[in-house]
Formats: structure tokens, sequence, C-alpha cells
């Protein structure tokens, strides 16, 4: 397991550095996110290498952000005085993007198929 | 006594001891709004108000378990890795539609955000709010949000789509399984997964696939997003 933190920290670092190189465009553990995934697609590092550090970080996910969250004390303030815009945003753009998502994909998925022909 | 309660030890205690009695709880109600997340905030906060103990303080002593969310997110890409398999052969319509989704998720952010007239830092805490939770909180600190808010909002949002995200997809007439499963990850992250995986094994996969494209996509579209709409 220390083996699987050790690449993840790696990558982390890595990712950190990419960061800084984009001109901060994307958060390190994004890049972080991201180099991880490419280096396993392309057989860098071994599954076997990382996948119990990686399970045992991302279930658990939730309790790392706690913290964050209690921040919530400090600005309750913001919540209370904007609630309207916060709700209609959460509101309207959570119906879109479920709508944009399964109507693209759904659409997409039956042009090309009939299309092709080639898909499994 | 006030020495100890303000010690990293009793913090990490409060921070651990909290979620564990909202883990207990949600697996007992198996109710959304027992969601360990909420549970163990409304604990902590209740126990630092009636403890006197000041949010800097808290910051300090839970700075341990804060700092997890930076490694966690660098996991997700072993998550993604794994379930990337599931769309052999449906790359295009899957890439697609979740880039016309995070496209349209954080247009219509910002753009409710300048129509209503609201604090820049209220639009950062708003754009990645289709993400999972420990990516929103890195975005929005990114970009100068306040995490916090977003982590209650993604919350929310997550909320929102698992219950209603059915009958919508219903309404729009999307019936195949991948569709349904892709736009509850997409909109509602693990909340939404947690709904996809009643419907169904392949939605409820297709979703966990979801949230982490989503995450990618939405990382990257928010910086160019940010310099031509603000």
């Amino acid at each position: 397991m220390i083996k699987g933190f050790c690449y993840i920290m790696l990558f982390y670092v890595i990712g950190e550095i990419v960061s800084m190189l984009i001109g901060k465009l994307i958060p390190g553990s994004v890049c972080g996110m991201i180099l991880l995934f490419l280096a396993l697609t392309l057989k860098w590092v071994r599954p076997n290498d990382v996948s119990r550090a990686a399970t045992t970080l991302t279930h658990n996910m939730a309790l790392f952000f706690v913290p964050a969250s209690i921040g919530l004390m400090h600005e309750y303030k913001i919540l209370m005085s904007n609630w309207a815009v916060l709700l209609t945003v959460s509101v309207v753009t959570t119906l879109l993007v479920i709508i944009v998502v399964g109507v693209t994909e759904e659409r997409l998925d039956r042009k090309l198929s009939k299309k092709g022909g080639i898909e499994k | 006594m006030n020495e100890i309660f303000a010690s990293t030890p009793f913090i990490l205690l409060l921070v651990l001891g909290s979620y564990l009695v909202g883990c207990k709880l949600y697996r007992k109600k198996h109710f959304a709004l027992f969601h360990p997340l909420l549970v163990a905030m409304i604990l902590i906060i209740a126990i630092l108000l009636l403890l006197d103990i000041d949010y800097d303080t808290f910051c300090a002593g839970s700075s341990f378990i804060s700092f997890l969310l930076g490694p966690s997110v660098v996991a997700l890409g072993y998550a993604l890795y794994e379930q990337i398999e599931q769309i052999r052969g449906k790359e295009i319509p899957v890439l697609t539609a979740v880039i016309a989704g995070g496209i349209v998720g954080i247009v219509s952010v910002i753009a409710i955000c300048q129509v209503m007239g609201v604090d820049e830092a209220i639009t950062s805490s708003l754009q990645p709010k289709s993400v999972t939770i420990p990516i929103a909180i890195s975005l929005s600190e990114h970009s100068r949000g306040i995490p916090s808010l977003t982590a209650v909002i993604v919350f929310g949002c997550g909320l929102l789509g698992g219950i209603v995200g059915p009958a919508v997809l219903d309404r729009c007439h999307v019936n195949s399984r991948i569709a349904r499963g892709l736009a509850l990850g997409s909109a509602a992250h693990g909340l939404g997964t947690a709904r996809a995986i009643e419907l169904g094994a392949v939605e409820g996969a297709i979703s966990g696939l979801a949230i982490g494209l989503m995450g990618v996509v939405t990382s990257l579209l928010i910086p160019f997003f940010e310099s031509i709409m603000r």
C-alpha cells in the first residue's frame, strides 16, 4: 500500500509542476489525476501497484471534504443573502445538464450505430 | 480544558467521530438527507459552537484530513482507468455528450449569475457545480471561489439530480441505459450514481465513469470560459 501512496504522491507532485508550467489554469491535483490515468492507460504504471491505496482514498472521499464544508459556519451569510441566485442556478443548470447529456448520448449513439453498423 | 478542545487530537476525534456517526445513520436509514457529510457537518458545527472553538483553530486541527482531498482527487485517475472499459466502442457519443453537458453546465451558471448580478466569488464557487465534491472544491479554490459554499451547492445539486433525474429523463424519452446512467453521473456525481445503481447495474457503472469524465471535462473547460465570458 505504501508503494501505491508513493505513486499517488509522485503524480500529485508532477501534477503540481505541470499546473505551474501551464500557468495554473488547472489545479495540480486534477493534473495529477489526468496524468495517473494516462500512465495507467499507457501501462507505465501497473494497476495493481496503485489499486489498494487509490481505492482506500476514493472510498473515503466524503470524509476528506468534511473540514472544508465546515467553512459554511463562517460563510452562511453569503448563502442567506444570495439564496435566490443559488437556488435558480442549482435547479436550472442541474436539469439542463441531465437533459443535454442524456439526449445527446442517446441520439448520437443511435445515429452512429445505424450508419456504421460496426459498433460492437 | 479549553486547551484540550483546541488540540489537534480532539479536533481529529471530532471530525472522525461525527463522520462515523453519519455513516452509521446513513446505513440504517438510507435516506439522502442523512448523508454522512450533512450529519457530520451539523454535528461538528454544533459542537464547535457549544465548546466555543473558533473556526481557525478547527482549520489548523483538521488540516491533516483536508490535505487528503488532493491525493484523493489524484486517486480518481485510477477509478477512471478502471471504469473506462465500460464504454469501449461508444467513446464518441459518450465523450460528446459529456463535453456538451460540461459546456451547458458552465455557460448556464455564468449566464444566470451575470443576469442576476452576483459577486465574482459566487460565480467561481458555482461553476464546478456538476462535478464530484473533491474536484469541485479544488476548482472553486483555484478560481477564488468559496470552497464551503461550493461543497454545499454541489451537494444540493447532486441531491436534486438524484431525486428528479430519472423522471426528467423519462419525460425527454431518454430510454437507453447508457444515456440514463451517463446523464445522472454527469449532473449529480456520487449522489446521481447512488440513484443510477438503483436503476440497474449498467446505469450504475456508466454513471460512475461519468463522474470522472465530467470532472476532467469541467476542469479543462472552466479556464476557457472564464477567459471569454468574464
